[in-house]
């Protein structure tokens, strides 16, 4: 049985009297022990899926379709209380935005007790220190002082590792990361990387982590899935996806990537043309069709079919063979 | 000719949180000289509680410095039509895109709210235009904050910052959480407008990649001090600090047979209410001497341009780096 399991997942948000597909059909697994990486389009549903399966869907979301597993149980269909239980040592989320992961009005340290709420046998006291500890782990220098300080009296890469000491107080079997190293300096983040990775050997958990950092990726990811218009377009190990990318947008995201342009450029390559439209009815080709060199009529007018290229390794393309 | 910006070692103090010390003020950042001229881009790197969004803030005439010069055009900041008129001719992307937009103010009115205040003239197909600049349809123009994603929101920042054609644009992250596409056009568009109309930069980013095709020169800061500055070419190639080095060697490699085992720099930051004795990097610095320890090294010129906050400076620019970007 895999840690986790999403199955033809699809969601929408009504908004204004438009329906944004923001989730179409979205699979993946990832088994404990495993790092699993989400790069992809701004706006492609990252966050959304990582949402899900936090349980945190603002009101105006909808699944439409589809099951989401949690070592067999089915977080869609559980009751609230049941889901609760299963985050803390279930699921933690290290949310996009830290400042929308604590109170702006409560202390770090009260916070960050109270997050441990599931660990009834330790009194406050016991809490606390394990907060100012896990503090330490993450880099924060003086963290008895970060415990007394309120949310915005940290800087931006300080909050961002409370946010992240707050995940891993929990524990969790599945850790789900969003871009949780944007406000770092890469020798912090380096130092953020090597820590989860430690913790991952040492607990069985498996990470989700989405990033837009592909050299992130590189580092600490076993699989990648890539996302595109509320799809997955393509998944693989880290390694196939770096040296044999197959679907033209993974192919495009890579070569963007400033870090593997050498010297200086005057201008940085960019994917021409705009963002799939995400509001229904969605067209029935490929979303990347109209951007993508490679395109073929039936590209545009019909769904591109999901080519198995190997165990876990797929593509969703009409040019790929497998 | 003056510069755009220009900063004369300036201090920044703020109010130390907490309990009956809350008057006490703690020093964040001191001894900053630097400056921006007309299409020049000016990167700010540094490690995270260095000060960079501090002075970013004071730059824009959001913060009072508590000691030296900040000037905009060779006008002192303390001056209050000086502020008044970076009002208009400077803007600010501030690192948190989605906080700085007002909740309840629509994508389309956010754009074009500096157009309105500033009694500027605009039309129904404003907000479109600047929308399309920054790569977003005009449909977005009638969502909300909350309805967007992380990179959605950071454009429509930028649209909004860009709105009354500055002069000046301090932007405190600008490209964080956006993929690597829309970096590009964000970062190509900046570039046009320092080309066309002069817009000077301060850019402050941690993706040093960024910042090598970018900026034309760049500032290191540590625990609130410069500890080098010089031409962005010259800084990476042979940087003079060791910190500078360990950034460039703790880069992420997106290769994975390029993996690393151990983080290039290890230990933790020094806190800023016990600043350590001597240099502010030794307790992480893999070349740390006992005079680091000791006696507090401070920016000095290495070559015409370039400065290093660190004793060992020359040493440092000899070696070759241990790990070199591509
Ligand atoms: N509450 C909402 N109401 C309506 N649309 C929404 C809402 N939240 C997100 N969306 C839309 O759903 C799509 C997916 O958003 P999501 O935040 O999941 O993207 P993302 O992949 O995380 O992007 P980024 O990399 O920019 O953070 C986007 O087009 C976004 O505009
Ligand atoms: N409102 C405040 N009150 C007191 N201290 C503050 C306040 N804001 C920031 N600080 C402190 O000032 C220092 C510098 O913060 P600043 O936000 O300028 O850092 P930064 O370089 O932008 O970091 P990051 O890369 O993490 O965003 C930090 O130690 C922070 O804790
Ligand atoms: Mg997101
Ligand atoms: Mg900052």
């Amino acid at each position: 049985m895999s840690l986790l399991e999403v199955t033809d997942l699809s969601l929408t948000y009504a908004s204004d009297g438009v329906v944004v597909e923001a989730l179409r059909d979205v699979s993946l697994t990832v088994e404990a022990g495993e790092v699993v990486g989400i790069v992809g389009e701004s706006g492609s549903g990252k966050s959304t899926l990582a949402a899900v399966l936090n349980g945190l869907l603002p009101d105006n979301a909808r699944i439409t379709k589809g099951a989401v597993r949690i070592e067999g149980t089915d977080l869609l269909t559980l009751p609230e209380a049941g889901r609760r239980r299963l985050r803390g040592p279930g699921v933690a989320m290290v949310l996009q935005d830290p400042m929308q992961a604590f109170n702006p009005v409560l202390t770090i340290g009260r916070q960050l007790v109270d997050f441990q709420h599931h660990l009834k046998d330790l009194s406050r006291a016991d809490k606390a220190a394990r907060a100012e500890a896990m503090l330490a782990e993450v880099g924060i220098s003086d963290p008895a002082a970060c415990l007394r300080r309120f949310p915005h009296e940290l800087s931006g890469g300080m909050r961002q590792r409370a946010a992240i000491a707050a995940a891993l107080l929990l524990t969790p079997r599945l850790l789900v990361a969003d871009e949780p190293t944007t406000a770092l300096d890469v020798t912090m983040e380096a130092q953020i990387l090597h820590l989860l990775r430690r913790l991952r050997t040492d607990h069985a958990g498996a990470i989700v982590i989405i990033t837009h950092h592909l050299g992130v990726v590189g580092e600490i990811c076993d699989r990648v899935h890539v996302m595109y218009g509320g799809q997955i377009v393509e998944e693989g190990p880290v390694d196939d996806i770096h040296h044999a990318p197959a679907h033209p947008y993974t192919q495009a995201l890579i070569a963007c990537d400033p870090a593997a342009i050498p010297g200086r450029a005057a201008r940085l390559p960019t994917i021409p043309g705009r963002p799939p439209p995400l509001r229904r009815p969605v067209p029935k080709g490929c979303a990347f069709a109209p951007r993508c060199p490679a395109a073929l009529p039936q590209c545009r007018t019909e769904a591109p079919p999901r080519v198995v290229l190997g165990p876990r390794r797929s593509a969703l393309c009409h040019r790929v063979s497998p | 000719m003056t510069a755009v910006l220009g900063a004369r070692d300036v201090a920044i103090d703020l109010p130390l949180p907490g309990g009956f010390l809350a008057r006490r003020q703690l020093n964040i950042l001191s001894g900053i000289t630097l400056s921006v001229d007309k299409g020049e881009t000016l990167a700010l790197v540094g490690e995270s509680g260095s000060g960079k969004t501090t002075l970013a803030r004071a730059m824009i005439g959001l913060l009072p410095v508590s000691a030296g010069v900040l000037e905009f055009r060779g006008q002192p900041l303390s001056d209050p039509a000086c502020r008044r008129r970076l009002r208009t001719e400077a803007a600010m992307l501030f690192q948190d895109a989605r906080g700085s937009l007002s909740p309840r103010v629509s994508v389309g009115n956010a754009v074009i709210e500096p157009l309105a205040i500033h009694r500027r003239p605009r039309d129904r197909a404003t907000a479109g235009r600047m929308l399309a600049k920054v790569g977003l349809a005009p449909e977005m123009a009638a969502r909300f904050p909350h309805e967007l994603s992380g990179g959605q929101a950071r454009r429509v920042s930028v649209a909004r910052a860009l709105a009354l054609d500055p002069a000046l644009l301090v932007a405190d992250e600008p490209t964080a959480g956006l993929d690597v596409s829309v970096q590009g056009e964000i970062l190509n568009l900046l570039a046009d407008l320092r080309r066309d109309l002069g817009l000077a930069l301060v850019l402050i980013s941690h993706n040093l990649a960024m910042v090598r095709h970018v900026s034309d020169r760049i500032a290191v800061l540590y625990l609130g001090r410069l500890v080098e500055t010089g031409p962005t070419d010259q800084v990476l190639a042979r940087p003079a600090h060791p910190y500078t080095q360990g950034l460039i060697a703790a880069e992420p490699n997106p290769d994975p047979r390029k993996r690393r085992d151990h983080p290039a720099i290890t230990g933790e930051i020094p806190s800023l209410i016990a600043r350590p004795r001597g240099c502010g990097f030794a307790s992480r610095c893999p070349f740390a001497q006992d005079r680091c320890r000791a006696e507090t090294p401070t920016l000095r010129p290495l070559a015409p341009g370039r400065e290093a906050a660190c004793h060992f400076a020359e040493t440092m620019t000899s070696q070759p780096i241990r790990e070199t970007i591509p």
